[in-house]
């Protein structure tokens, strides 16, 4: 349990998809204008990222790997190569399905969060977390865990700079730095103040 | 842009219309690579690679598509793509391949590629389109590399692993700059390339949401 705990603090602290990665950065600054967009993206990622790096998991270690195939027959296969190829295509799958099941059962929740979800097929933070669920070699239960970690940090980072962001604008910023480099130093300093959570570990 | 020029098509993206600073696009798979210059330009070679190949085969097929699966059809063009440049990295160039490791993977979900298949590249010959890769390949290099050219010219007192700069600890003088080696300086410096650029160009300015409204003296009686 304790090995769970860790992770997921190092998942939404430590390891920040978007402040310690840089993942996600496009969606990150272009939609954290308002916060209530900022919440609802950020809760579309945690969810997206909760089921799409469990799913990849179990693909990754049942048919991609390196001797996975053995249950086939075939033990001396390797399809890591097709490993990308594999994700997009598994990411890009479960967002379309996710946003017709919500349409049809709970439109209250896709009227929220129904223009963020293309979007989420290429934001990089998803295929990111993918993939360092395979080059760390995570377990089924470890990745549904890392993959929630890694949303919710994501999310929180989003919010909190939309929330910066919605009083920067009364600000009287150089002409400039206006907008988009305002919006990176901002960024930084955010990071900067991440960067002290680098210690925690239990 | 119908009816532009290849040269015009080539260098626009360079400093008028860049990807990165302008347009907010293909940040996400790049910062966590700019710590030094030669991992630098291993990126850049294959984002360009991948943007420019991408757009072709993208213009080639834009005919034949039908727009409702367009998006897969592009995403599958481009992941194959980045595949083969992940497969050759491994090959030649493997230690720089793990300093990559999950980057290279990113290019995929790299804002530039697929807004440039989707923008340029589905109107346009596969020629111009091939050219408007390259330009905005070069527009990402541009940034990328001069944020490794700072980050590891103050952060390490060297270039290209050499180094200029003699560190304290091996003897020098210089005192390094541990903070431009870490995350955060990313987005310093690329604020700052941002306000030099926008300066230089005044018309990429963005108009504020708010104005101060002019001070008034109000006499106290």
């Amino acid at each position: 349990m304790e090995h769970y705990i860790s992770l997921i603090l190092k998942a939404i602290f430590v390891e920040n998809m978007a402040l310690a990665f840089f993942l996600g950065m496009c969606t990150f600054i272009a939609i954290s204008k308002k916060i209530e967009a900022a919440t609802g993206l950020g809760i579309a990622v945690v969810v997206v990222l909760t089921v799409t790096v469990p799913v990849n998991n179990l693909l990754y270690n049942t048919i991609l790997r390196e001797g996975a195939l053995d249950w086939a027959g075939l033990p001396n296969v390797d399809l890591s190569f097709l490993g990308l190829l594999t994700y997009i295509g598994v990411i890009a799958a479960i967002v379309q399905i996710m946003e017709m099941v919500l349409d049809k059962y709970i439109p209250a929740l896709y009227a929220a969060l129904g223009v963020f979800l293309p979007l989420i097929t290429v934001n990089c933070a998803i295929l990111g977390a993918s993939l360092f669920m395979v080059e760390r070699d995570y377990t089924f239960s470890e990745s549904v865990v890392y993959g929630f970690g890694a949303g919710v940090g994501w999310a929180l980072a989003i919010i909190a700079l939309a929330g910066i962001r919605e009083k920067l604008k009364y600000s009287d910023v150089p002409e400039g730095l206006r907008g988009l480099g305002i919006t990176f130093i901002t960024v930084g300093l955010m990071s900067l103040g991440f960067m002290s959570f680098s210690g925690i570990s239990l | 842009m119908a009816g532009a020029s290849a040269k015009q098509v080539l260098f626009e993206p360079i400093f008028s219309n860049n990807p990165i600073a302008l347009q907010i696009l293909g940040i996400c798979s790049a910062l966590a690579v700019t710590t030094s210059m030669s991992v630098s330009i291993v990126m850049c070679l294959a984002v360009i690679a991948v943007t420019a190949f991408s757009n072709l085969a993208v213009s080639l097929v834009r005919t034949q598509i039908p727009g409702s699966i367009r998006i897969i059809v592009q995403m599958t063009i481009i992941a194959s793509l980045v595949i083969v440049v992940d497969q050759i990295l491994k090959a030649y160039a493997y230690e720089i391949s793990k300093q990559l490791s999950v980057f290279v993977g990113l290019i995929i979900t790299n804002c530039i590629v697929m807004g440039r298949a989707e923008g340029f590249a589905m109107t346009n010959p596969p020629f111009l389109s091939f050219l408007d890769g390259i330009g905005n390949g070069l527009g990402y290099s541009a940034i990328l590399l001069f944020v490794a050219f700072f980050r590891e010219l103050l952060g390490a007192g060297s270039l290209f692993g050499f180094t200029l700069l003699t560190p304290v600890n091996e003897g020098g003088w210089y005192v390094t700059n541990g903070l431009l080696l870490l995350p955060p300086s990313a987005f310093f410096i690329i604020g700052l390339a941002i306000w030099g650029l926008r300066t230089w160009k005044k018309e990429q300015v963005e108009e504020a949401d708010y104005t101060l409204s002019a001070h008034k003296v109000k006499e106290a009686f």
